[in-house]
């Protein structure tokens, strides 16, 4: 059972409780972008085999939107964090390397 | 090969069963191949067999990083059908399902299918009107399904509740053909052909690379050593992206778990496939009489073959329902599949940014129904870079805005 640490409210939430959000950090693209980006935008994803950024919603708690870092092959958890930010913050980068020293952001 | 009958059960006896040959030879990789095909699932295999059987085409390798049908193939509920919606799906499915019927004379081997009949529960007045449309859609495509009341599917399923106190049967989409095969055998039967061709299948080799000059693919980099190629085929479900990542494109995919059980075995009480999509669940009964199940996806990606607990509670809970009689039935067994599901809920047959590469992807939670009839197209699409079956399913209908959108017509368990 997946449980991830809501960032707004402190609980320690069962997936039950959870809905899941896909991959998060998309940079979105409207009118008057390329056919490129819009559609990597839309449909296009890495759907990576390792370390996954994706948006939670605590629905039968809080109710609000926050993001974890969690790997899709051992569905270790290395941390969760605020939906306000464009990027990782760098304590959860620095946890993920703790981790996994081969991996960087890039990737 | 030393074909498989009656005969030559009664020429092994005499012989105390010494004289049988392995169903396909254990090889080593070549230099070079005319085509490779990267995934032994079904969809692979079958790829490479109708490329030997419909092009001619025999020089092919199948490689493989587990063993033979270890992935979605050997994972899934076996159920088979042809009743969608839209005209591409349709041809596709039903060009699977009318191979089925005589899949076992074509390989000689038994893949025991078992065209008992599906039906597909309405239990929302939104169903009865989605499938009675769906069953005129049926009728122009050719694609034989017939609308019935509630009436009829008591009696083709006697141990159903169809007076649930949530969601009563409205009715159902009834499919006299659909029906069920032995999965492994699908796999197990086009191995053996294909090997009996020349080809070569490579068991745990994992490709690590695709090598490519000018834009165009020449080969692959794997576990036993480069190998070169004319044409690669990526069919490798889960992993779709994975691999794609290699050749040096994305996918419009997700992959995510898809989870099955079954129950200890009973005696046979019922001898349909029955669907229930406003609940979500399905069951039909093996040969051996256990009860098999399916349910829906998690909704997080995954590579694990590991789900969640609470979608089998969820499954177990909604069957429950409309057949009280398993709710003392003890499960044997569960397991999970790692899925590509694609935005459309339809699968991608297609050519790719990479010259001579091409990938068979996307099939999502419904892809055993469909093997025969993928490998049939994808073959003709990598042997003479086009086909009708196939033509609809091209990687850039996202881009264009062309979507088969089954996830509309089929809701969900698909």
């Amino acid at each position: 059972m997946l449980t991830l640490k809501c960032p707004y409210c402190g609980v320690q939430a069962c997936e039950t409780e959870l809905s899941p959000g896909y991959e998060a950090h998309l940079k979105r693209f409207g009118p008057g972008s390329s056919d490129d980006d819009f559609e990597t935008y839309l449909f296009t994803r890495p759907n990576v085999k390792g370390v996954h950024f994706e948006r939670w919603r605590h629905a039968y708690g809080c109710g609000k939107w926050f993001l974890a870092a969690r790997c899709t092959t051992t569905l270790e958890v290395f941390g969760t964090y605020s939906a306000q930010t464009p990027a990782p913050p760098a304590e959860i980068i620095e946890a993920i390397k703790s981790k996994r020293p081969d991996w960087s952001p890039e990737t | 090969m030393k074909r498989y009958s009656a005969f030559a059960i009664a020429r092994e006896a005499a012989n105390y069963h010494q004289g049988w040959e392995r169903a396909w030879a254990k090889r080593a990789p070549k230099k070079r191949y005319d085509a490779i095909i990267i995934g032994a699932g079904g969809h692979g295999l079958a790829s490479a067999y109708y490329l030997g059987k419909n092009h001619g085409i025999t020089n092919v390798a199948v490689l493989e990083k587990g063993w033979l049908g270890g992935g979605n193939t050997g994972r899934n509920t076996t159920i088979i059908r042809s009743n969608y919606l839209q005209d591409p799906s349709a041809a596709i499915y039903e060009k699977a399902r009318s191979l089925y019927e005589t899949l076992s004379q074509d390989l000689n081997y038994n893949v025991m299918f078992s065209p008992r009949g599906v039906i597909m529960l309405a239990q929302t007045h939104h169903e009865v009107r989605g499938y009675q449309r769906t069953a005129h859609a049926n009728a122009l495509q050719g694609v034989k399904t017939e609308w019935i009341g509630p009436e009829r599917v008591k009696q083709l399923c006697p141990i159903m509740n169809i007076e649930g106190p949530r969601y009563p049967v409205l009715g159902g989409l009834w499919q006299a053909r659909g029906g069920t095969a032995r999965h492994d055998a699908v796999a197990w039967g086009y191995a053996r052909a294909c090997s009996d061709m020349g080809m070569d299948i490579i068991q745990q080799c994992e490709v690590t690379g695709v090598t490519s000059e000018g834009g165009k693919v020449t080969g692959v980099q794997t576990s036993l050593g480069d190998i070169g190629c004319n044409s690669l085929g990526i069919v490798v479900a889960g992993h779709s992206s994975h691999v794609a990542e290699m050749a040096g494109f994305r996918l419009p995919i997700e992959s995510v778990a898809l989870q099955a059980l079954v129950s200890e075995p009973i005696k046979p009480c019922m001898d349909v496939v029955v669907m229930a999509n406003t609940v979500h669940g399905y069951m039909s009964q093996s040969d051996k009489g256990e009860m098999v199940i399916g349910g829906g996806t998690d909704g997080y990606n995954n590579y694990t073959q590991r789900g969640s607990f609470h979608h089998i509670e969820e499954t177990v809970r909604a069957l429950i329902e409309t057949f009280p009689m398993i709710s003392r039935l003890k499960m044997l067994r569960q397991w999970g599949g790692i899925v590509d599901v694609t935005g459309d809920r339809s699968p991608i047959l297609s050519k790719t940014p990479l010259e001579g590469c091409y990938i068979n992807c996307g099939w999502g939670t419904g892809g055993f129904k469909a093997i025969p009839g993928s490998g049939f197209g994808f073959a003709e699409l990598m042997a003479k870079g086009y086909s009708p079956l196939t033509a609809e399913f091209g990687m850039e209908r996202f881009r264009e805005g062309r979507f088969i959108d089954e996830s509309v017509a089929a809701g969900v368990a698909h």
